[in-house]
């Protein structure tokens, strides 16, 4: 398959007894922006860290282009990194940051001082060359180690949460600056972080990795709308999780009795009656209403009204105890804390999640 | 801030014993450098530059050069032995770590002097290096070692290791290492990225070294008249000598202000170079 430009094959990874990657694999087409996306420990810098050569797996391989390149080492792989700390050498300035892995490779004094500019002037930094690292603020820095990465023109360009020390407003800025870089230049970018956000606003795949597994690979609005696991429905975004058992179908139509309250959602392939099953539902899908539909029973007390990023953030308490979120635009509402009401939503809207893994252990 | 003010008295033994034990003989050494030796011992109140004069003579110029040269010698060999102990050392897991430290360190809990007596033992004619050599076949008959310009050197390379071990350990410790791995990432071989990364930025750690090792290493009189077996005329040597055996006090004194004066230029040096207000935090 020429069109991979990387695959993931079984790859695993321990530290003395803690196994970090536990079989991973994975395909990346070329000129892809792909994102792993999981929180600190989940082994996404690991993974990062054997594709760029500077760990070894314990199994698994690594192909590159084509290429086996499992065991070579760093320096003779055609994939570039940029640190989650920038690694810039604080010995030298930033021309000879840029210019560092083409005066390894010995490229004529002339062509080293082009390219440089041209890197220069691709990340907005005309004029910087003589500065040394430490005389730069945060975003220029980033620049610079963008720069370093891109020179040589990889066929994979690695990065490590490398908006993770910049503020909001100049995070939000570099997002775009990076998505509009890698159409430029077409290089493959291997992204990682753990803010969903940035994840969704940048990505054309998203890998949610969870304790050294693959949860789910998709296109944001899947991973979003279609979560496959309970751990991706819980990670993004805000989602509802509830349990039960189907105890009717009819219509295309699954009646769910969790708890002491019963519920409807779509129905999906191959479900059965008497099927114990788990689904999630967004926050913003929940809808509340005076009088219950007919078709749900889910009574609710309003317990929490509060105003988040730009949406009204509402929190209900079931008769089990257990808090449901629901947000809507705006922040006018007409409901007051203590109110009963009921919840519903459109059944379309619940996402049945861990199918196949139904009877697992959960929370 | 009126508390503070009467803070200084908390602080003022500390100049006290400074002042009396540090200034002062040093003010008394300056002085005695600039008057004449009194025939039988002592000086006389008359002011000379005599003392300093008589240094341009060839003799002294010469002991000049050679500790110069064996201090020169000392740090070369004491950097290209002490940079990857102390690099290695840096690099291992953390209680091996501590063991090569306290081998390092353990010297220092007997007397320097006793150290070198131990060196002659090992060197002398019939000594252990002689013995095991012969009794490897190596060698048909004893090798002359002890009493010569080596066993001075190798006495100095001993006594001063340490003092390039440790603050090369000290900086390589320091060593951010995701900045060799962006090296390798970027296409450095292991060896470009040692010299032009983990090299360069361990310098600083290297360079106090060097003054660490070669400012001692021109006075340590002990271990030429030990190992050199008083052939080998180092300044450290001939400023004990004035002093001791001649009974010249202002020549003694003239050639240990010169020496101090030698000591200060190579600090500045270093921190010319450097640019650090320290050497790595050992002065």
């Amino acid at each position: 398959m020429s069109e991979n430009i990387l695959e993931l094959k079984q790859i695993r990874k321990s530290f003395g007894d803690t196994e970090v990657l536990k079989g991973i694999s994975l395909c990346i087409h070329k000129g892809e922006f792909i994102t792993f996306l999981g929180s600190s420990g989940c082994g996404k810098t690991t993974t990062l860290r054997i594709i760029a050569g500077l760990e070894t797996p314990d199994s698994g391989s690594v192909i590159l282009g084509g290429q086996d390149v499992t065991t070579l080492e760093p320096n003779k792989r055609d994939v570039n990194t940029i640190f989650q700390n920038y690694a810039l050498f604080p010995h030298m300035n930033v021309f000879s940051n840029i210019a560092y892995s083409l005066r390894l490779r010995r490229v004529p004094k002339a062509e080293i001082r082009r390219r440089v500019e041209e890197m220069l002037s691709l990340v907005q930094l005309e004029g910087f060359g003589k500065r040394m690292p430490n005389e730069l603020s945060g975003g220029q820095r980033q620049r610079v180690a963008i720069a370093r990465a891109v020179i040589n023109n990889p066929s994979v360009l690695l990065l490590d949460e490398p908006l993770g020390a910049l503020d909001l407003q100049l995070r939000r800025q570099m997002q775009q600056e990076l998505k509009k870089l890698q159409k430029k230049l077409g290089i493959t970018f291997l992204y990682i972080t753990h803010d969903q956000e940035e994840a969704i606003n940048m990505s054309d795949r998203i890998v949610v990795m969870n304790e050294g597994r693959f949860e789910q690979i998709g296109a944001p609005a899947q991973i979003y709308d279609r979560p496959k696991t309970s751990f991706v429905a819980g990670f993004i975004g805000t989602a509802n999780l509830f349990q039960g058992k189907v105890v009717s179908i009819e219509d295309g139509m699954a009646v769910i009795q969790t708890g002491e309250d019963r519920v409807c959602a779509a129905v999906e392939n191959g479900m059965r009656i008497g099927e114990p099953v788990t689904f999630a539902v967004r926050s913003e899908n929940v809808l509340v209403t005076k009088d219950p539909h007919p078709n749900f029973r889910l009574p609710a007390t309003v317990s929490e009204n509060s105003f988040v990023g730009g949406m009204l953030r509402l929190g209900f308490t079931l008769s089990d105890g257990r808090t449901i979120i629901s947000s809507k635009h705006g922040i006018r509402t007409h409901i007051t804390l203590g109110q009963p009401v009921y919840l519903c939503w459109e059944p379309g809207n619940a996402v049945f999640v861990d199918r196949g893994g139904a009877d697992e252990a959960q929370e | 801030m009126k508390r503070r003010s009467k803070a200084w008295i908390l602080v003022a033994p500390l100049y006290l014993v400074t002042i009396v034990l540090v200034f002062l003989p040093l003010i008394y050494i300056v002085a005695l450098s600039f008057l004449k030796k009194d025939v039988l011992w002592g000086v006389t109140n008359e002011w000379t530059l005599g003392n300093y004069r008589q240094m341009l003579d060839p003799v002294y110029l010469k002991t000049f050069v050679d500790s110069l040269k064996l201090a020169f010698a000392t740090t070369v060999i004491t950097t290209l032995l002490g940079y990857p102990f102390g690099y290695f050392m840096a690099k291992l897991p953390p209680r091996w770590r501590n063991l090569c430290m306290l081998l390092v360190v353990v010297p220092f809990w007997t007397n320097a002097l006793i150290r070198i007596y131990g060196w002659m033992i090992l060197l002398r004619a019939k000594g252990v290096l002689n013995t095991a050599l012969m009794a490897l076949g190596i060698l048909s008959q004893p090798m002359k070692i002890l009493y010569t310009y080596s066993a001075v050197l190798i006495g100095m390379v001993y006594s001063l290791l340490p003092f390039m071990i440790l603050p090369v350990y000290n900086s390589v410790e320091k060593m951010d290492w995701s900045l060799v791995e962006a090296s390798r990432d970027l296409g450095a071989t292991a060896i470009e990225a040692f010299f032009t990364v983990t090299l360069k930025l361990t310098l600083p750690g290297v360079l106090s070294g060097f003054v660490l090792v070669f400012v001692p290493s021109i006075g340590l009189f002990f271990i030429s008249d030990l190992l050199g077996g008083g052939k080998i005329m180092l300044v450290g040597n001939l400023i004990k000598n004035q002093l001791l055996q001649a009974r010249d006090w202002p020549f003694g004194a003239a050639l240990s202000v010169v020496m101090m004066l030698l000591t200060l230029l190579i600090i500045l040096l270093y921190r010319k170079i450097t640019g650090a207000k320290d050497l790595e935090g050992f002065f």
